[in-house]
């Protein structure tokens, strides 16, 4: 029996980047607000402290820092005919567990999608026509604009101290930007990171093959930064530690190092770890949450009243709380009808490894210290030759060069055990680099999340299920790609180059990208998204989804920046509609 | 609750607290007996700068009802409930008693205090304040909760044992302007050397705890961080702050130069964070016309063992310069230099060594809200090492300082223990 515990105004479902934002936002409104985190609190001192958190056997290979499998996972297949299997270890990607979520992890490469992305289907069907969108692509709009969202891709940028060279203020093209990047309002709160060698060589190669390459914006300080809520972060220091640990430096944007220190101190704020979400609770008639359901560490469950809920976990547990507590209409992929589960989609990469004379000192790195070019993403080109949808930008990023799993790529050829590999990765860990592609992954009909018939969680609820596999599309979309980047590496002049495209099905063993999206997408019609353009829940106007979940489909950018600007546009709406007047803050 | 309650709730609640403000001004105003407005929020500003609430606020205690231990070489004294409940604390007090106690020291019914309770410097406070912080303390919420005894041998458990004390270190006086001085200068002294009591801690004190007046401010102890010299020591004191610097410090914790941690951070925390910034600026005036530290300065620099420096120089650049820095700059604003710290140079060691032992986390204040951290360094180095590394930073880059010793660093590990056991 669960023990009713004393109302709040807002209960945020974990503790991440973006219950740290809206917890600040809603505080500052007159709210009482709670986070209920599955994780534990940790903070830059003592847990992430620089004694100890260069550890890449304790964090990168035993994963200190994110969720343990063993209390929650999912099941996976590749298509409906399969039987689904649990991911019994982390593999494909790396949901953070613990207070700051995996914004404690990240690398902290920052990206605005682009205006055509968020008009992914009218956009399409207007440049290419209907037909151009294969069968079974199930790519819609995400009923807003990149203009409704500027202000608050702003207002991210600056709570975290981005680094960056702007490459359009207000439609003004500047010089070493990225030209291809919408309208901003004003540039980056701090210049970009120093260069490795390795960038600057690609930046070289890049402009001699006819592209236009930049700096690719950093969560990682290339200068101390004091953010408006007062909050210091130092200057990175370039130890390669960013991506899979935490910084010490207090020089990567994280909740800790950008709102805790003030949320923390007020009175209408708390927070309890260590405690599983099971159910957002509803009363008799469905179209109302009353609160949630959690399980603390000790195996107690509680029951936390509050008059808004918000879901802030990882994206697709997000999605596996909805379906639990049976908000909103399930999709069936055999119908195409229902909202939850629907539209999952990832991203897919590839890479080059360039191998040259030059020493590259690959140690010296960050997690988003590198260039880039954006010829080749959204649709920055004609898409009517190549017959796919989607692109990515292809970078050489420089994020460190860690002795266990971040070894060099080998030249083809070289033995992959004994003497003959130990002398090829003497002679290549200085002077070797790789460039990167980052590719969008559209929606399908037959990508999806639901419960699993079979496996059970620790509190007896049914796992979620993921189905999901690479399209042609995508696949013929990573070539292309991949072609680019190995055109940009054969301009640097190397000894060698060995090509790794993506091929065949999605694995879900090996680490690619923690990019999930969608599964409760946004949108403007209630039939094909969960929540509506301010990540309003549909069926139940007093609860609120954040995170990529509500991506239609995934864009050739990594995720935080738009993440952190839809939950500041979120948190804009509730403060300043729905407290106003509480209720469905669109109509249909 | 049905739609609109989110709305409702927040109504109400602001509806609550400015409820309880009127309410808590009431009651404030009824037990004063009369007291102004404008005498309570004197009294008020009066305890901040008197940082009174450092030693009679218990950790996670009530406002005020004293219980906090306050370690003395002689022995622990328990700070006293100097709320106004009748019985356990002093609200029976006449205006006259409470002037007694703070200017000489002497309780109701003859009760001497140990000097623990800052009354050598309290003892300058003009008559009118003291009134105005009697009016405060009565103002507050009373919090029924009984002293508890000095844990002390004997014979200083007799009382009447400080006046001998008295006799020898103590003269009780209210605080005299200096005519040739300017008003702000003034007013500065009279904050420093009375209210603020920042002696009891930068002042260096003989075998029976009684400051030493003739070096004033010169550098002493708080509990076991060394309290660095006020002096105008361009190298271990103040010589190379502007008075700006020193009013920003006392500000918001932290300047370029230095940041607050330890006891200080206590004092920038309850105290110098709310003064106005004209009592800042007084302050800072004072603190800069303080004689240079000539005949007070850090012990003179002795020979520094070269294979001391250069082990201390390897572990410098593994441990630390990921924040200092390789040439012990640090980064501005964020994590504070070494090279030409004045606590870096401090005569006693035992400030750096707490930071390197225990790590050292910069205050919070409103102004600077983060609480930047250093981590603790003692569960990974040893007492060599963290001597060879404290007198590497002692005396790289022109600073210069006396080496550090083994013995010192383990004095200091074994001080850092019994305090967290506390």
């Amino acid at each position: 029996m669960a023990t009713r515990l004393k109302p709040v105004d807002v209960v945020l479902v974990g503790f991440g980047w973006t219950a740290s934002i809206l917890a600040q936002e809603l505080t500052e409104a007159g709210l009482e607000v709670l986070a209920i985190e599955r994780g534990k609190y940790r903070d830059t001192d003592p847990d992430f402290a620089t004694t100890h958190i260069q550890d890449e056997l304790k964090y990168a290979v035993r994963h200190a820092l994110f969720e343990e499998p063993a209390r929650e996972t999912l099941t996976f297949r590749n298509s409906a005919d399969q039987t689904a299997l649990p991911m019994r270890h982390l593999g494909s990607f790396n949901p953070g567990a613990g207070v700051g979520g995996a914004g404690v992890h990240w690398n902290g490469q920052n990206w605005r999608f682009l205006p055509t992305d968020f008009k992914q289907r009218s956009h399409i069907e207007q440049r290419y026509g209907r037909k151009f969108i294969p069968e079974g692509m199930t790519i819609q709009d995400w009923g807003i604009s990149y203009e409704d969202l500027e202000p608050h891709y702003d207002k991210w940028e600056y709570l975290c101290g981005i680094a960056g060279q702007a490459g359009n203020i207000q439609g003004k093209i500047q010089d070493g930007g990225n030209p291809f990047e919408a309208p901003r309002a004003r540039g980056y709160p701090l210049p970009p990171l120093k260069r490795s060698a390795a960038t600057v060589k690609f930046d070289q190669a890049a402009r001699e093959a006819g592209f236009k390459p930049f700096p690719c914006a950093a969560a990682n300080t290339s200068k101390p930064y004091k953010n408006p809520y007062g909050v210091q972060m130092g200057e990175c220091t370039y130890c390669g530690y960013c991506e899979w640990f935490a910084c010490g430096n207090y020089s990567k944007s994280s909740p800790q190092t950008t709102i805790l220190p003030v949320l923390l101190k007020k009175s209408n704020f708390s927070y309890r770890t260590l405690c599983d979400v099971t159910r957002v609770n509803l009363d008799s008639s469905g179209t109302r949450a009353t609160g949630v359901t959690y399980v603390d560490f000790q195996g107690r469950e509680f029951e936390q009243p509050a008059e808004l809920v918000i879901l802030c976990a990882f994206a697709q547990h997000n999605v596996h709380l909805l379906l639990l507590s049976k908000i909103g209409q399930p999709y069936d992929p055999k119908t195409n009808r229902g909202v939850i589960g629907r539209n999952y989609a990832y991203q897919i990469t590839s890479s080059v490894a360039v191998f040259t004379d030059e020493i590259m000192n690959p140690f010296m790195g960050a997690g988003a210290l590198g260039q880039a070019i954006d010829e080749f993403n959204g649709d920055n080109f004609d898409h009517g030759p190549e017959g796919f949808i989607g692109g990515g930008y292809i970078a050489l990023w420089t994020t460190g060069g860690r002795p266990i799993l971040q070894q060099r790529d080998l030249p083809e050829g070289t033995p992959k055990w004994g003497a003959g590999w130990k002398k090829a990765m003497q002679e290549n860990y200085l002077r070797s680099a790789s460039i990167a592609t980052h590719g969008s992954v559209m929606s399908y009909r037959d990508s999806y999340l639901d419960l699993d018939p079979t496996y059970r969680d620790i509190y007896g609820n049914p796992l979620l299920r993921l189905t999901f596999d690479f399209h042609d599309n995508e696949h013929r979309m990573s070539k292309f790609l991949t072609d680019k980047a190995a055109l940009i590496a054969k301009t640097m002049k190397p000894k060698s180059i060995k090509v790794k495209y993506r091929e065949g099905h999605y694995s879900i063993v090996p680490y690619e990208t923690t990019h999930n999206t969608g599964g409760a997408v946004m949108g403007a019609d209630p039939k094909t998204s969960a929540v509506n353009r301010y990540l309003q829940s549909w069926d139940v106007p007093n609860l609120f989804v954040m995170g990529s979940a509500v991506f239609p489909q995934n864009a050739g950018y990594n995720p935080t920046g738009t993440v952190g600007a839809l939950t500041y546009w979120a948190a804009d709406a509730i403060r300043n509609m729905y407290l106003k007047r509480p209720g469905p803050l669109v109509q249909v | 609750m049905g739609t609109g309650a989110v709305l409702r709730t927040a109504a109400l609640l602001g509806a609550a607290a400015i409820g309880a403000l009127i309410l808590g001004g009431a009651a404030a105003v009824a037990r004063a007996q009369g007291a102004t407005f404008t005498t309570l929020e004197r009294g008020r500003y009066l305890v901040d700068a008197g940082d009174c609430a450092a030693c009679h606020t218990a950790e996670g205690g009530k406002s005020m009802a004293g219980g906090r231990p306050i370690p003395t070489p002689f022995g622990t004294i328990y700070s006293t409930n100097i709320t106004p409940d009748k019985e356990t604390g002093i609200g029976n007090w006449t205006d006259e008693e409470f002037y007694k106690a703070m200017h000489d020291g002497i309780g109701p019914g003859g009760k001497r205090y140990y000097p623990a309770f800052p009354y050598p410097w309290y003892t300058k406070l003009s008559a009118e304040d003291v009134r105005a912080i009697k009016a405060y303390l009565d103002a507050i919420p009373a919090v029924r909760q009984k002293d508890e005894p000095p844990d002390l041998p004997w014979p200083l458990t007799i009382r009447k044992v400080m006046a001998i004390w008295n006799a020898l270190y103590f003269r009780a006086a209210t605080y005299q302007p200096n005519p040739a001085k300017s008003a702000a200068w003034n007013r500065g002294a009279y904050l420093v050397d009375g209210l603020g009591h920042c002696g009891a801690c930068h002042t260096p004190k003989n075998i029976l705890g009684a400051p030493k007046w003739d070096e004033h401010l010169a550098g002493g102890f708080g509990e076991h961080w060394y309290a660095m010299s006020l002096t105008s020591d361009p190298r271990d004191g103040l010589g190379a702050w502007s008075e700006q610097e020193i009013v920003e410090y006392l500000k918001t914790g932290s300047i370029a130069k230095a940041a607050a941690a330890g006891p200080m951070a206590e004092v920038v925390q309850n105290s110098t964070q709310h003064l106005s910034d004209a009592d800042l600026k007084a302050i800072a005036t004072y603190l800069k016309d303080l004689p240079g530290g000539g005949r007070v300065a850090g012990a003179a620099p002795t020979k520094i063992d070269s294979a001391a420096m250069a082990h201390g120089k390897s572990l410098y650049l593994d441990q630390c310069t990921g924040c200092h820095l390789e040439e012990g700059t640090g980064i501005a604003e964020v994590f504070p230099p070494l090279k030409g710290s004045a606590a870096v140079q401090a005569k006693d060691p035992a400030t750096v060594l707490e930071a390197m032992i225990d790590g050292a986390t910069v205050v919070a204040t409103a102004a600077k809200p983060t609480g930047l951290a250093m981590p603790a360094f003692g569960w990974k180095l040893n007492d060599s090492e963290l001597a060879d590394l404290a007198t590497y930073i002692r005396n790289a880059w022109g600073n210069q300082a006396s080496a550090v010793t083994r013995g010192q660093v383990s004095k200091a590990r074994k001080e850092s223990q019994q305090s967290a056991a506390k």
